[in-house]
């Protein structure tokens, strides 16, 4: 493998990997304030890029964007209320048939909307063939912007969290919920919030993601999964392990066409994520001491 | 009234034979084929039912053991040995009698496997794989042990859809039939296929897996195994603490379930005289979850019952385009009223019911 193709396949890993990450970090989101896997986070992203392709024939690119972005955050909103704000204690296997089903009726409401074609928004700078030449490394500008959105977003999260009211809100929630509502937290809003921010985050992801990828009715399953294995990957609940370990599973599928049929490619996430469930469940920058309390 | 295990029996065998003479009496013959392959769908829910319900383990991945068995002897019935013949393996199979010869449409010479043959490596091949499988996905708990079935299902479909072996995205056609008896005098042969002539014996012979089926899992329920994995569901600790060895029931029902997946994938593909990709899908696969929760998770008969009754009907097609949506929305509902299961409703007017019913969804 020469150099050049090296980082070819480097900066191909970084831009999967960047939206995997978003998707896991919006898993961490609604796991870390309700304890809920929230399997319909893939249909966010399909709907961010549905609603926005739509959108463009109405609207400015960037309009288009903001609103398919507060418009999925409405969806996100509405599962949480019509599905899982008025359960008492459900048990986790209604929370995963809940959110499975969910996920299905997204979808299926999806294909009645746009159909089974194949859609994907315009480059948000340039086309298809333009290229930045980085020595002798050629990539897209869509690339940045992928890659620009997932770091504005993690940062912007990260802050969030550590300094507006609501973020700490949501904090204290999935430190300490008893806790929490005896500090006056309104812990059932904050939930409805975290799935509105979850939901905002995968639709952005979806968005930014669709020049390249393309959007179809049915692409949220394949990604919900890949976020997933990013999410175990770093540690369920842990945002900043997740930007690392998406990166990892990005740059470890771009490599691994190299070696085998790209056919096979989703397969090695998948066969990635059984191993480290079985050796590692905690993930790989979680503590084992703090993983031995919990139930895997 | 309690209705005993064996009037159960007795009345499903009754509805099984009235349900073929009614179709025969009133000309709606072309109801039997759905309600065979609805049997066959039946025997993958009823096993799914004992791992979920007994055992208290999801599996979102009964569709990859469902696609091994049916990929498994399909694959080995149609793939043709005829240059492979003088290979010593080959001709040592020969010699056992596990090969098949026959004519292709074209009169070409074809040499395959036998279905008994290629049915018995399916269900060990299935077996092994839940059994290798199981033993570190049953570690797992909630929404872990759900992701890594699902992922193990997602990887049969990938290896499906990718292996020119199991005919990729075409799938495997022109499976043969599968003789059980010969034609002996003047009885038809019995043989699982989807000829026209052969629908009757079909229809009973797809019913009696299942009702076999049926009572050995009622057994099992009410032996020791069955009431160590009701203990287990309801608190691992004290089942362990009570010496049940709850990882190895655990793993125990899982091949059991994953057999009866890989039973009805073999009966369904040479009922069928073929297999598709989409039968490993993901989607199939949430749905048995889907008919096991609608019928009651500790309630064999509901899930045997709402299983045929709702795939009977997506498979006459009522739902139109609409198929994936009714599944999910029926979900969502009685996981959100009735997690139970539906049968579960009617415990809201026998209040002894009522309080059996929320005790046992406590767990996983």
């Amino acid at each position: 493998m020469t150099v050049d193709l090296f980082f070819q396949y480097l900066f191909a890993g970084v831009t999967y990997g960047s939206i995997y990450a978003i998707v896991a970090i919006g898993f961490n989101i609604i796991y870390n304030s309700t304890g809920i896997i929230n399997f319909a986070q893939g249909e966010f992203v399909m709907l961010g890029g549905m609603i926005s392709i739509s959108l463009l024939q109405f609207m400015p690119l960037p309009l288009a964007i903001i609103v398919a972005v507060l418009a999925t955050m409405l969806v996100g909103a509405l599962v949480e209320i019509l599905f899982i704000r008025w359960l008492e204690r459900p048990s986790v296997m209604q929370m995963i048939i809940i959110t499975i089903g969910v996920s299905i009726l997204l979808r299926e409401v999806a294909l009645h909307i746009w159909g089974e074609s194949i859609r994907s928004l315009p480059y948000f700078y340039g086309n298809e063939i333009t290229t930045f030449s980085l020595g002798s490394v050629h990539i897209s500008p869509q690339v940045l912007w992928v890659i620009a959105a997932c770091g504005f977003m993690v940062c912007g999260l990260s802050l969030f969290f550590k300094f507006t009211p609501t973020g700490r809100e949501m904090r204290a929630c999935s430190v300490n919920r008893t806790a929490a509502i005896l500090c006056g937290i309104n812990t059932r809003n904050m939930v409805t919030f975290s799935f509105m921010l979850s939901a905002g985050i995968g639709a952005m992801a979806g968005c930014v993601m669709s020049p390249i990828t393309y959007t179809q009715y049915d692409c949220g399953t394949g990604l919900a999964i890949k976020g997933f294995t990013v999410a175990i990957l770093g540690g369920l609940g842990n945002s900043m392990a997740a930007v690392a370990a998406g990166l990892l599973l990005g740059i470890i599928e771009a490599f691994s066409v190299s070696v085998v049929p790209l056919a096979f490619q989703d397969a090695i996430a998948i066969t990635i994520l059984l191993i480290i469930l079985f050796i590692k469940p905690h993930g790989l920058f979680g503590s084992s001491e703090a993983a031995r309390l919990r139930d895997f | 009234m309690k209705v005993s295990k064996t009037n159960k029996i007795l009345c499903l065998c009754a509805l099984v034979i009235l349900t073929q003479v009614t179709t025969t009496l009133t000309g709606t013959q072309y109801y039997l084929t759905q309600l065979t392959m609805a049997a066959y769908y039946g025997l993958v829910v009823i096993g799914l039912g004992v791992l979920m319900g007994y055992a208290g383990q999801i599996s979102i991945g009964h569709a990859g053991f469902f696609a091994i068995g049916g990929y498994i002897s399909a694959a080995m019935t149609t793939h043709n040995l005829v240059q492979l013949q003088d290979t010593p393996i080959i001709s040592f199979c020969s010699q056992m009698g596990l090969l098949m010869e026959r004519q292709d449409i074209y009169g070409d010479q074809l040499l395959t496997f036998a279905p008994w043959a290629a049915c018995v490596t399916a269900l060990l091949l299935a077996a092994l794989i839940a059994f290798f499988l199981g033993i570190p996905v049953l570690k797992l708990k909630g929404h872990y042990l759900a992701m890594a079935t699902l992922g193990f299902g997602t990887i049969i479909y990938r290896l499906v859809l990718a292996t020119p072996l199991f005919g990729e995205a075409d799938g495997i056609s022109e499976v043969p039939a599968f003789t059980l008896l010969p034609a002996i005098g003047s009885l038809p042969p019995i043989m699982v296929s989807g000829d026209f002539g052969l629908r009757v014996i079909n229809y009973y012979l797809a019913w009696g897996v299942l009702i076999i089926g049926m009572i050995l899992l009622l057994n099992l329920i009410d032996s020791r195994v069955g009431r160590a994995l009701r203990s287990l569901h309801s608190s691992e600790e004290a089942a362990e603490a009570s010496g049940v060895h709850t990882s190895g029931c655990k793993v125990y029902v899982f091949v059991i379930s994953a057999v009866y997946a890989a039973l009805a994938g073999v009966l369904l593909t040479h009922y069928n005289a073929g297999i598709g990709p989409s039968e490993a899908s993901v989607m199939k696969s949430v749905r048995y979850v889907a008919l096991v929760a609608v019928g009651g998770m500790t309630n064999l008969w509901g899930t045997l019952i709402v299983g045929i009754s709702l795939t009977f009907l997506s498979l006459r097609g009522v739902f139109g385009s609409y198929d994936d949506a009714v599944f999910a929305a029926i979900l969502i509902g009685v996981m959100l009223f009735s997690p139970a299961g539906i049968l579960s409703l009617r415990g809201c007017l026998l209040p002894s019911k009522q309080e059996i019913a929320p005790a046992k969804e406590e767990n996983l």
